[in-house]
């Protein structure tokens, strides 16, 4: 941690990830709540013939003619994908598969054209491929947090049309709201986070930024700009931990260690999340259950006695048990029941006592 | 072609048909990108092996892999059933964290491993001849050659000896478990193979091309037939056909030879979209278009049929009349009345006045009864 504050380096590769998180975390929370989460996948290959091209015609590995060219592809191939799922009938997750593998393709073949003919220039195309955290300079930094930035911005600015276009296009619609547009320009902010993400984090794990922290996000809140907050919060610590354990961990790379962070993020926010955690679900339902069967205890006590016109005639613990399956724990709730002093114990069984028949009443009623 | 050549051509069309069998099935399953997860969450599998064996050749590699790619789809279907989070986020969970894994374990031990993450991801079938399967003291050709052929037979068994049931899970899943063929089952054999043909692919064209390769010929074929069986055989052809020409034209331009293979299937689920008899765009276009000119040769016919030996005729039949009461334009009306002529609905008497001919009257009387 230390190391953070005194190497340069190790600095701006935190701050890039963190960046990247953050973006990437806030608009990935669009993709998943819309069903998405494969989207920037498949941008985020298709890219690559975009940067290929971009340095064929310019010659150049500025990084922000490479992020136009990359940003291009990816837009293009989205369109693409909507164009022909709304056309034929290929479906959408066969057309996601064909675009990045086949854009893909194309990337590879312009690369490997390009590393003949350009020889030595094109050192470092090929970083895209796995994204290399690890060389970001200051210039970096600036080029991924200003477009960065700016999509944020823009995702705040149009924040109530994005909403809907996520929960109800359909009402959007009738408003009049141009929806198509809207999820076009939702496109447009994802090709963005995406673009930003290639150079540290490369193609293949570029989807993992978007999906991960915001698919965290969601299981602790069921309001959108807390999902979003929480999926940047999420993604900026990803992005800084990995930072801090590749450089610590010398030799390992970046991009796959800010993933498992996020992966860790993910599992623990499944298990341990407040409302839909998996933890706190069982404890409910293991809850619930106990409660339900000690009314039913109860209930089956006061059902004999009615039986004898006497709701507090004792009955014996075989009595109880027969009125259920053998699986119901009918001696030790009536202990649970006796401590609470709901029943007591007669002569020859159970019986109600008088706060006992009290509860029936209203529990009565609450079944009914 | 030289002989290194021939046995590369050779190889890419066997792991081109070897992928377009399950692909099939993939694209009809809407799991298509079930591929793409598979082929990047076997990698901590196949290195794990390898740490074990030291062998890239090892069959143990290939019965990891499987193993990893089934145990994805598991971690897939098990995160989707907590109904915490959707399908496509699971997927979108699950392989990026078991690739990073693989990368990681790569890294770590990159001093004693000769694997790299490039090849991993990119392969090259180029270097496939280097390997060669010796039998006996007789070198009897590329090993990489026997391996994929060997994958391909096992991927027609599979379809041939399941045929039946893989065609209800797929397209009636609610029948199949009814019938008790166990869809589930189904659905993981097909998983497992395209398992086994993901990373038997993986040295030939790595993990993301072998996706183009699964997926692009199926989806071609699918646009270009009804009937499941044809879409196989289509597929395959589709498939091997573009890893000749992308073999073809990486020799030309000096380029990836996988990636010329995926790009070529690419050109051909283009063309396949623009010029598909039945689902293509262009044969939709034309579609519209001749409906749109037989709806207004039918508008001309009935409205010549209701005005027809009433008083109000002599108006209502003038070409010039047309533009108003149906409110056509001048010359999209003189159009229709050419396309109705020759067609045999309509005829001109005088020259400015129409009628209709005893098929005209049949048309006009057939399509308001349609009504």
């Amino acid at each position: 941690m230390e190391q953070l504050f005194s190497d340069y380096t190790l600095r701006m590769v935190a701050l890039g990830s963190a960046v990247l998180g953050i973006v990437s975390g806030g608009l990935g929370s669009y993709a998943v709540l819309r069903g998405q989460s494969l989207l920037g996948d498949a941008i985020s290959h298709a890219a690559l013939p975009g940067i290929a091209i971009a340095f064929l015609l310019t010659g150049s590995k500025a990084p922000l003619a490479l992020m136009i060219g990359a940003a291009l592809a990816g837009w293009l191939s989205t369109l693409w994908i909507m164009s022909v799922t709304g056309t034929t009938r290929i479906k959408y997750d066969s057309m996601l598969a064909l675009t990045l593998s086949v854009f893909f393709g194309v990337g590879l073949v312009l690369l490997t054209y390009i590393r003949q003919r350009a020889g030595a220039a094109q050192a470092g195309l090929d970083t895209f491929l796995f994204g290399q955290a690890s060389s970001l300079v200051r210039r970096d930094v600036i080029t991924m947090a200003i477009p960065g930035g700016g999509a944020l911005l823009l995702m705040v600015l149009f924040w109530k049309e994005l909403k809907l276009l996520a929960f109800d296009p359909e009402f959007g619609r009738t408003m009049g709201l141009p929806m198509r547009r809207v999820d076009l320009f939702l496109t447009a902010l994802l090709v963005v986070a995406i673009v930003i993400g290639l150079q540290t984090v490369g193609v293949v794990l570029m989807s993992a930024m978007l999906v991960a922290p915001a698919a965290a996000g969601r299981q602790w809140t069921d309001t959108l700009w807390k999902m979003v907050l929480l999926s940047a919060g999420f993604g900026a610590a990803a992005g800084v931990t990995g930072a801090v354990l590749s450089s610590a961990e010398t030799g390992l790379p970046t991009g796959p260690l800010i993933v498992l962070c996020m992966g860790v993020i993910m599992f623990l926010s499944l298990l341990f999340a407040p409302n839909r955690g998996i933890v706190g679900r069982r404890l409910r339902a293991r809850r619930n259950t106990g409660r339900f069967q000690l009314e039913t205890v109860l209930l089956d006590l006061y059902a004999l006695g009615m039986q004898h016109n006497d709701p507090r005639r004792p009955h014996p613990k075989g009595a109880v048990q027969a009125m259920r399956t053998s699986d119901v724990p009918v001696e030790r709730l009536l202990g649970r029941l006796e401590k609470d002093g709901l029943v007591r114990r007669a002569r020859n069984g159970w019986a109600l006592t008088d706060t006992g028949l009290h509860n029936v009443e209203s529990l009565k009623e609450e079944r009914t | 072609m030289t002989q290194g050549e021939i046995e590369i051509q050779l190889l890419a069309v066997v792991v081109a048909a070897a992928c377009a069998l399950p692909g099939t099935f993939l694209v009809l399953r809407k799991m298509a990108m079930m591929s793409d997860a598979i082929s990047h969450a076997i990698l901590p599998g196949i290195v794990i092996a390898f740490f074990l064996t030291h062998n890239l050749n090892s069959p143990l590699l290939i019965l990891a892999a499987a193993g990893t790619g089934v145990l994805t789809v598991m971690l897939v279907e098990l995160l989707m059933s907590t109904r915490l989070v959707r399908e496509d986020a699971a997927i979108g969970l699950t392989f990026p964290v078991l690739f990073s894994i693989g990368i990681i374990l790569i890294a770590r031990y990159a001093g004693d491993v000769h694997l790299d993450t490039d090849a991993v991801l990119l392969g090259e079938p180029a270097f496939a001849p280097f390997d060669r399967l010796i039998v006996g003291g007789r070198d009897i050709g590329p090993r990489a050659l026997y391996v994929m052929s060997g994958v391909g037979l096992a991927n027609v068994a599979f379809i041939a000896l399941f045929y039946k049931e893989l065609k209800i899970a797929t397209f009636d899943a609610g029948l199949a478990a009814a019938l008790g063929f166990g869809p589930v089952l189904i659905h993981y054999g097909l998983m497992t193979f395209v398992s086994i043909t993901a990373v038997a692919a993986f040295d030939a064209v790595g993990s993301i091309l072998v996706v183009a390769m699964m997926v692009a010929p199926s989806a071609a074929a699918y646009l270009l037939t009804d009937r499941l069986r044809d879409m196989i055989l289509l597929s395959v052809a589709i498939g091997a056909a573009s890893a000749v020409g992308g073999f073809q034209m990486a020799r030309l331009f000096d380029v990836s030879i996988a990636g010329a293979m995926a790009t070529v299937s690419g050109l051909v689920f283009l063309a396949v979209w623009l010029g598909a008899p039945r689902y293509g765009i262009l044969a939709g276009r034309q579609r519209r278009i001749r409906q749109k000119w037989e709806f207004a040769e039918k508008m001309l016919a009935i409205h010549l049929f209701n005005h027809e030996g009433l008083p109000e005729a002599d108006i209502e039949h003038r070409i010039g009349h047309l533009e108003e009461h149906l409110s056509w334009e001048r010359d999209f009306a003189r159009r229709v009345v050419r396309r109705a002529q020759s067609n045999g609905l309509v005829r001109q008497v005088g020259d400015d006045m129409l009628a209709l001919t005893p098929e005209g009257r049949q048309a006009a009387s057939e399509a308001i009864e349609n009504l």
